[in-house]
């Protein structure tokens, strides 16, 4: 046996392919002889971006109907599985959507999963997950000791998105068909916070800040300084957690993985669980008022003083060029 | 209404994690305190028993040697009793495997409305357990609770998604997983403490809930490397004299964002 026939859980935002799903999708054509996406919901708008970046086959589920997307989704993958339809790999991304239909889908099929991986190496029939341990400092290498389909969850950006100029994907219906009980809970509104600049995990520079902060009110610091260099505020899970700044801010393990080509980490410690979110940025400049701070380690440029001393300064003179 | 709450008892994260270098597992040999991710669970049942006006908070946790200090911890908060796991032979378990004995141990508890557990642990942060443990149990799940409260025999649920949040309406009984920060984890009164120490914690094994294979065996997965990752080099750090910032914009001219 060989791992050819790989599938990749697909995500569409604002009617085309999210990028994590093209950096997998990427991923999944250098392994595999053949990539099928999965959608839960309609794919009809993803055809062409997903074919683009190698998919052939896409299997849709159609509208859900307010279930959330665990249930569902792995309802239908593993009916297709059962239909014939076998992976001999799914690569899912390690965000709410992913985890929730990879966990369903591993009591399904009684398989292990993979999680918080960052690269994979496949030879043959031997697939081998690597995922990073203590802040990054270590890397763990781990493979399957049983069959397939085998199951791994990728952190976002932990590979490249190239196009393979393919054409359209063929949609192929995947029915939730009868979940029972698990069906039990279901959408009734949606919120979304408004925004505005660029997105936090897709920006150029990235702006973020801490406890250092001292209060609330300071982060508006951190926002003038992301809107003067035309990049995205972000945040420590310490000032998420204060309820300063939404959770969609947060930077770090349970956040946002961001690799802008400058990082500002302005009165953050440098906890092991926000570097993961943040160290494979090009460029990291530190404030902190304590020199012994673990973030100074990772700094390409740190200042050692205050943030209510530096960042109206450096505001300034940024906005008076 | 009755509550389970899945904590998780780990080794201090203040301290520095070690690998054993025998089978490269998290070392666990210390004494073990409750997962802070867990706290905010037992918080949010102890106010939901407490709105509900009638029944009881358990906790159930799966750990080595016997260990029941953030149990404790958890119990001395209010929760009234606990199931413990514990087995040499659970040594290794991956997610799936604690995901069955966690919902084989739900079973020694009666009936129960809700199930809690946190979004991801603090030492294994897979994020599977909750999701998985609904599944072997057939039942429905909200994952990323940020709040939570019940209403009749619905629970309504605002569950945080990448751009927002979403109102979420669920049958009971339903598992739930919670965010940190959801609710602010009251502290052990000493009271609570005294009281915690001959509250009952029912000690079994894998093999009296009836789940194997357990362990190495039972996890389908094997550690094969483990490798220093490259260090990324700290580079110049300077006090700020009053002109710190002009370093600041130097550094971002040199790159040319600015
Ligand atoms: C399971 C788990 C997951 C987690 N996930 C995340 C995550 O995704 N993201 C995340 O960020 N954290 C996460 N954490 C939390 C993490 O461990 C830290 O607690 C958090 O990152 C600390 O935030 P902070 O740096 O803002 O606060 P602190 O650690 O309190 O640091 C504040 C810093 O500000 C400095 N300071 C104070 N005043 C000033 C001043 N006037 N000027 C300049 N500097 C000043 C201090 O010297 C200090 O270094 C997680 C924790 C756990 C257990
Ligand atoms: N060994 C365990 N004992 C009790 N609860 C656990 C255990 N492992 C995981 N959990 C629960 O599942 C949640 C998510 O854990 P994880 O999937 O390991 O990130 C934790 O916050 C706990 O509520």
């Amino acid at each position: 046996m060989t791992v050819s026939n790989v599938w990749v859980f697909a995500q569409g935002a604002d009617g085309a392919p999210t990028t994590g799903t093209l950096e997998l999708l990427t991923k999944a054509r250098e392994i595999g002889s053949s990539v099928t996406a999965f959608v839960v919901g309609d794919a009809g708008d993803l055809a062409a971006g997903l074919g683009e970046y190698g998919a052939t086959k896409i299997y849709a589920t159609g509208d859900i109907d307010g279930h959330l997307p665990g249930v569902a989704g792995a309802a239908a993958m593993k009916a297709v599985i059962d239909g014939g339809d076998s992976p001999d790999l799914i690569l899912f991304p390690q965000n709410y959507e992913g985890r929730d239909i990879v966990a369903r889908l591993s009591v399904k099929l009684d398989k292990p999963v993979l999680t918080n991986n960052t690269d994979i190496a496949v030879a043959e029939d031997v697939v081998i997950a690597t995922t990073p341990v203590f802040g990054g400092t270590r890397m763990v290498s781990t493979t399957f000791t049983g069959g397939g389909p085998f199951l791994v969850v990728f952190r976002p950006k932990s590979f490249a998105a190239e196009s393979a100029g393919g054409p359209a994907a063929e949609i192929v219906s995947a029915p939730v068909g009868d979940i029972g009980a698990t069906g039990g809970a279901k959408v009734q509104a949606v919120h979304v916070e408004e925004h505005s600049g660029p997105k936090l995990d897709e920006a150029n520079i990235v702006v973020s800040g801490g406890r250092g902060l001292g209060e609330a009110e300071k982060f508006e610091m951190i926002e003038a300084l992301a809107k003067t260099l035309k990049g995205a505020p972000g945040a420590s899970r310490a000032i998420v957690d204060a309820g300063w700044v939404p959770y969609s801010y947060q930077v770090g393990q349970t956040g946002k993985v961001v690799k802008p080509t400058v990082y500002i980490a302005a009165g953050i410690s440098g906890a092991t669980q926000h570097m993961v979110g943040m160290k494979g940025s090009k460029n990291i400049i530190a404030i902190n008022k304590d020199k012994e701070a673990p973030i100074f380690g990772v700094a390409d440029l740190g200042i050692v003083g205050d943030v209510h001393k530096v960042l109206p300064k450096l505001i300034e003179a940024l906005q008076a060029r | 209404m009755n509550v389970i709450v899945c904590v998780k008892q780990i080794p201090d994260p203040a301290q520095v994690g070690e690998l054993d270098p025998s089978d490269n597992t998290l070392k666990r040999d210390g004494k073990l305190i409750l997962d802070e991710s867990d706290s905010y669970g037992v918080e949010m049942a102890l106010q939901l028993v407490g709105t509900a006006g009638s029944g009881e908070v358990s906790l159930i946790s799966m750990a080595p040697n016997g260990e029941v200090s953030g149990l404790r911890t958890a119990l001395a908060m209010g929760a009234a009793k606990a199931v413990l796991v514990s087995d040499p032979e659970l040594a290794g378990s991956d997610a799936l495997t604690t995901a069955k004995i966690l919902a084989a141990a739900t079973k020694r508890l009666g009936d129960v409305d809700l199930i809690i557990a946190g979004t991801e642990s603090s030492d294994g942060y897979t994020g599977t357990v909750p999701e998985q443990m609904a599944e072997v149990l057939g039942l429905p799940s909200v994952t990323f609770a940020k709040s939570v409260a019940v209403d009749g025999d619905t629970l309504k649920v605002d569950r945080q998604t990448e751009n927002g949040y979403d109102e979420i309406s669920c049958t009971l009984p339903a598992v739930v997983s919670v965010t940190a920060g959801v609710v602010e984890p009251r502290y052990p009164s000493f009271k609570g403490i005294m009281a915690a120490k001959s509250k009952p914690v029912d000690a079994v094994t894998a093999a009296d809930l009836g789940v194997t294979p357990v362990g190495w065996a039972g996890a389908g997965q094997e550690i094969v490397d483990v490798a220093s990752a490259p260090e990324r080099a700290a580079g110049e750090v300077v006090e700020d004299d009053g002109e710190g910032y002009l370093k600041i914009v130097e550094f971002l001219d040199k790159l040319k964002v600015i």
